[in-house]
């Protein structure tokens, strides 16, 4: 089936978070402009042939700093060139700072119907450790400035074990998430990337040991079942059935078509991407020609370690579909002989526990020695 | 015709570590201009990577120089550097029983060390003429008086004349020449006796064969007679023998006595060459050989495996080349259950040990994995049979010992006095019998104790470095067994017991042995997927217990805007570094944990 999902890198910040090593600029008007004209000439020729898609995905950098007009020009051209299913998910990230309801609400008339949106924290303290510019307040008004403007689908990411973070602050969040009224919740475990401020000031220093980091996130995982977030990957908790759909095609293994520096795809059965240079993207006469080859994608084992982030993990019927020649007695033999409070093997599948999840990048390693 | 000897020096130079032995030997080499400077590496003597790094020397070199005295006269000089390790005091001694001099070089900052004075005695006991020279007077510490004085009342050599020269920037070293000339006797021998020449060392080379350096005591080499190893016994037909040239050997017609020089005769192993055999003519062979031939014993034994069994056969051909050089090496196969295949080495002692082990590692680009070492213990069995066990996996059932017995030295420790009481206590905590304390001048002494071999194979030379500051120098000989209490110790992961840790101990040491390696695994250990218990065990009684507790987190939270390949390297990564591990059971063990229990002492 051809590819039915798009990714757009918009690698702009107004500023940059200390901990984040996202490839993303100062937001220039001038280069914005630039920069969506590239890909307005882009979407003009595909190098790919593209289904009408079912899901969108406009992640960064900070999209919504480009502003609801250029940020619907973009649409536009999607709409004439590629097309979109009408019940399609079309995702935009937002930074609270910018979500001004007039705003919002031309997004939502381009066709945008997602909005997702970096709360990170409560803790006005908290924010500013996290060279966050908003306050909890701020959040708060952003978040009913999208509901104004009609968005029914509203996605808040959390941060879990930063620096100075207490076990009460998790909560005061979640207890926010479900106040405001929203569907979504990521909650990521902070990772001191290499290269960043966060890394340079040994900022882990400040932050819980691996025992407190496991504690945050069981904690978060529990306080947003009790709210009636339910688990369905690593990192991402859902009510009312809006599990993010673009992400979700990334772990169950489909493919999906990114465009902009550093977005990555995987498309015809090749993983790809673009490399992390703006000004090399706004100079090829053709983008697509930057596009480098990362290796084959949709193994089997890629499939399993993909899938094995999802709550529901590797299931057998799906798995004999699609890997029909695959005996899956190892897999399961393998993942039978971890430990039970890791790892739950049956009739249906494999699929990790929360626990599980924490240590998954072991478990997963064990699990591939099947293969 | 002693007229061909009169001329010839044969001296080697001898030194406590880093007191400038291989500095002196290379302006020697320099100033007798056997060596263009061009072609002149640093310390061309010491010519394994190893020994630059560390600077020791583990292998014998010999070198022979022309020299223009001032007396007009042209001299010969056969300059043998010996090793410089209590481990090589054997070869020493070998390479000392070559020479009629020794050139004992003193640093003029430290004063005598350990070393300076067995290396002193040793030269002494062969009747060599010792000729004290005192080094690094450009250093700013140095006082040359002062040591030349304790060089005086302590060896007893005469010093207030010796010449004061500092290696590094060749200040006096025509000096050392001269003395060596003036001082130093020429070789005795009879070249009509039978052949008798001393093997001080032999190395391989692929095209020669065992190329076999020699000190000719009596009679003549020449390229075509057949020659005998008066021990092992093997003849040959010497091809070629010549004298060792700076940077080649010079091939000669002939070797006579007083001469030191080389012979190769298509002979395939050193195991055949051994150092100290005498050499002689099967035609005209000598009645008797020359004194002090012993057959090396390795002292301490560990197994050593590859880290992947694949590369089984490939330690084993390193192994084999290695021991073409080195007939001290000893090796024979042995399985582990935790380790797979395997070697069980003798060596001469932990420093030939690490230096195998690193060579190995280094010249062979392969990544291995060593057990505990042990020493030989001696077992009397309750029906009479003595067992000599170097391997704990072999102890037997500690019913059917009547009684048993471990290796002990004599070790001379010398110190500054401030250090005294750290040393004691060292000693003590190693089972150490004091024997006495002497002198040296007001503020250093040689300490003198009994302690068993295995006290001290571990690290026990760290241990008294880092308790000294680095001031106390150490020697030891063997003196033989005593009576011991000896139990096995075993080390179980997760309830299994792990061939490869087990141990045998003095039964008095066991339990803080076996606590501070329970530790030690610990730190070594990563922490895995479920709990892994660490216990230590004599029989079926466990006595000491460390927990790895269960690894709480490993999570990429996030996957990066699709980017997959990222978590595939990632995982990728991790195969890679679990294939370092050594599976052990259910746990997986990285390498370094079987060397880290070796690190036993504490000083917290």
């Amino acid at each position: 089936m051809a590819c039915q999902s798009l990714y757009l890198h918009i690698p702009f910040c107004v500023q940059k978070c200390p901990y984040c090593d996202f490839y993303s600029l100062p937001a220039q008007e001038d280069l914005m402009d630039r920069y969506v004209e590239k890909l307005l000439a882009a979407l003009e020729r595909l190098p790919f042939p593209m289904e009408p898609l079912e899901t969108i995905y406009f992640g960064g950098g900070t999209p919504s700093a480009l502003g609801a007009k250029r940020l619907n020009r973009i649409l536009e051209a999607i709409h004439r060139h590629i097309s979109w299913k009408p019940q399609a998910e079309i995702t935009v990230e937002c930074n609270p700072v910018l979500a001004m309801e007039e705003e919002l609400r031309q997004l939502r008339e381009g066709g945008a119907n997602r909005i997702s949106m970096g709360m990170q924290s409560v803790s006005d303290q908290q924010l500013r450790v996290l060279g966050r510019r908003h306050t909890a307040r701020m959040t708060e008004e952003g978040v009913e400035a999208a509901q104004r403007a009609g968005f029914q689908r509203i996605s808040l990411d959390l941060m879990l074990a930063t620096p100075g973070q207490t076990l009460e602050d998790i909560h005061r969040a979640v207890d926010t998430c479900a106040r405001l009224g929203v569907g979504h919740v990521s909650a990521y475990l902070l990772k001191i990337e290499p290269g960043t401020p966060f890394a340079q000031n040994h900022m882990e220093t400040q932050c819980p040991d691996e025992d407190g980091q496991a504690d945050f996130y069981l904690e978060a995982v529990e306080a947003l079942a009790a709210a009636g977030f339910q688990q369905y990957e690593i990192s991402n908790f859902q009510r009312w059935g809006q599990i993010a759909q673009h992400n979700w095609r990334y772990w169950d293994c489909q493919e999906y078509l990114g465009l902009g520096p550093a977005a990555h795809s995987f498309i015809q059965g090749q993983r790809r991407f673009f490399p992390r240079d703006l000004e090399g993207f706004l100079k090829a006469s053709n983008p697509w020609n930057l596009l480098r080859e990362d290796g084959l994608g949709g193994s089997l084992e890629e499939y399993v370690m993909l899938r094995l982030r999802l709550s529901e993990g590797v299931r057998w019927d799906q798995l004999a579909q699609r890997y029909p020649q695959y005996d899956p007695t190892p897999l399961r033999r393998r993942a039978g002989e971890l430990p039970s409070q890791l790892i739950v093997a049956d009739q249906q599948g494999i699929r990790l526990t929360t626990q599980g999840f924490l240590v998954s990048n072991t478990v997963i390693g064990t699990l591939l020695e099947a293969f | 015709m002693s007229d061909r000897r009169e001329n010839i020096r044969n001296f080697c130079i001898i030194a406590h570590i880093d007191h400038g032995k291989s500095t002196l030997a290379d302006r020697i080499l320099e100033q007798t201009s056997a060596v263009s400077l061009r072609d002149m590496e640093d310390q061309i003597l010491d010519n394994m990577d190893i020994e630059r790094e560390r600077g020791i020397t583990i292998k014998a070199r010999a070198v022979t120089l022309n020299y223009h005295a001032d007396n007009g006269q042209d001299y010969t000089f056969n300059l043998i550097d010996t090793p410089g390790h209590v481990d090589f005091n054997y070869e020493v001694s070998r390479s000392l029983a070559a020479c009629e001099g020794a050139v004992l070089i003193v640093d003029a900052s430290q004063g005598i060390e350990a070393q300076t004075l067995a290396n002193t005695y040793l030269a002494i006991e062969h009747d060599l003429e010792v000729m004290p020279v005192i080094n690094k007077i450009d250093l700013p510490a140095a006082d040359p008086e002062r040591v030349a004085h304790e060089v005086e009342d302590v060896i007893g050599l005469p010093c207030l004349d010796a010449p004061r020269i500092s290696a590094k920037t060749g200040e006096n070293i025509h000096q050392v020449l001269e003395r060596i000339v003036t001082d130093i006797p020429a070789p005795k021998g009879d070249e009509s006796a039978p052949l008798r020449a001393l093997i001080f060392d032999s190395y391989y080379d692929s095209y020669k064969g065992v190329i076999v350096y020699l000190r000719v005591k009596d009679g003549v080499i020449r390229p075509g007679m057949t020659i005998r190893m008066m021990a092992t016994g093997a003849e040959f037909n010497v091809v070629e023998c010549g004298v060792m040239g700076a940077t080649t050997l010079v091939p000669q017609q002939e070797l006579f006595a007083g001469q030191v020089g080389y012979l190769t005769a298509s002979i395939k192993t050193v195991q055949d060459t051994a150092v100290g055999d005498t050499v002689t003519g099967v035609d005209n062979p000598a009645a008797e050989p020359l004194p002090g031939y012993r057959k090396v014993q390795p002292m301490v034994f560990s197994g050593i495996y590859p880290l992947d069994g694949a590369k089984y056969p490939d330690l084993r051909d390193a192994l084999e080349k290695l021991q073409l050089n080195d007939a001290s090496l000893s090796f024979e196969p042995e399985t582990s259950i935790a380790l797979g295949f395997g070697f069980r080495c003798g060596f001469l002692g932990l420093l030939h040990m690490e230096i195998i082990q690193e060579r190995l590692e280094r010249e062979f680009n392969l990544d291995i994995v060593t057990t505990l070492p042990s020493v030989i213990y001696k077992l009397i069995m309750t029906n009479g049979e003595e067992l000599w066990i170097d391997n704990p996996t072999s102890y037997p059932d500690p019913a059917q010992i009547s009684s048993a017995q471990e290796p002990f030295v004599k070790a001379n420790i010398f110190t500054p006095t401030a250090y005294i009481g750290n040393i004691m206590e060292l000693c003590q905590d190693r089972r150490g019998i004091y024997l006495d304390t002497k002198y040296l001048d007001t503020d250093r002494v040689e300490l003198h104790y009994e302690l068993p071999l295995n006290e001290i194979v571990y690290d026990f030379f760290d241990a008294l470095k880092s308790r000294t500051k680095g001031y106390a120098s150490f020697d030891y000989e063997l003196i033989g067994y005593r009576d011991s209490k000896l139990v096995k110790l075993d080390i179980l992961l997760n309830g299994e017991v792990v061939d490869a840790l087990s141990f045998i101990a003095h039964a008095d040491k066991a339990y803080p042995r076996a606590r501070r390696i329970c530790e030690n695994l610990k730190e070594n250990i990563p922490r895995q997927l479920f709990e892994v218990p660490i216990q230590a065990a004599i029989g079926g009684k466990v006595i000491a217990r460390e927990t790895v507790k269960a690894m709480r987190k490993d999570v990429l939270a996030k996957c990066y805007g699709g980017d997959i390949t990222r978590k595939k390297k990632l995982l990728e990564k991790q195969k890679e570094g679990k294939k370092r591990m050594r599976q052990l059971g259910s746990v997986s063990v990285p390498p370094e944990a079987f060397t880290a229990v070796l690190k036993l002492d504490s000083q917290d």
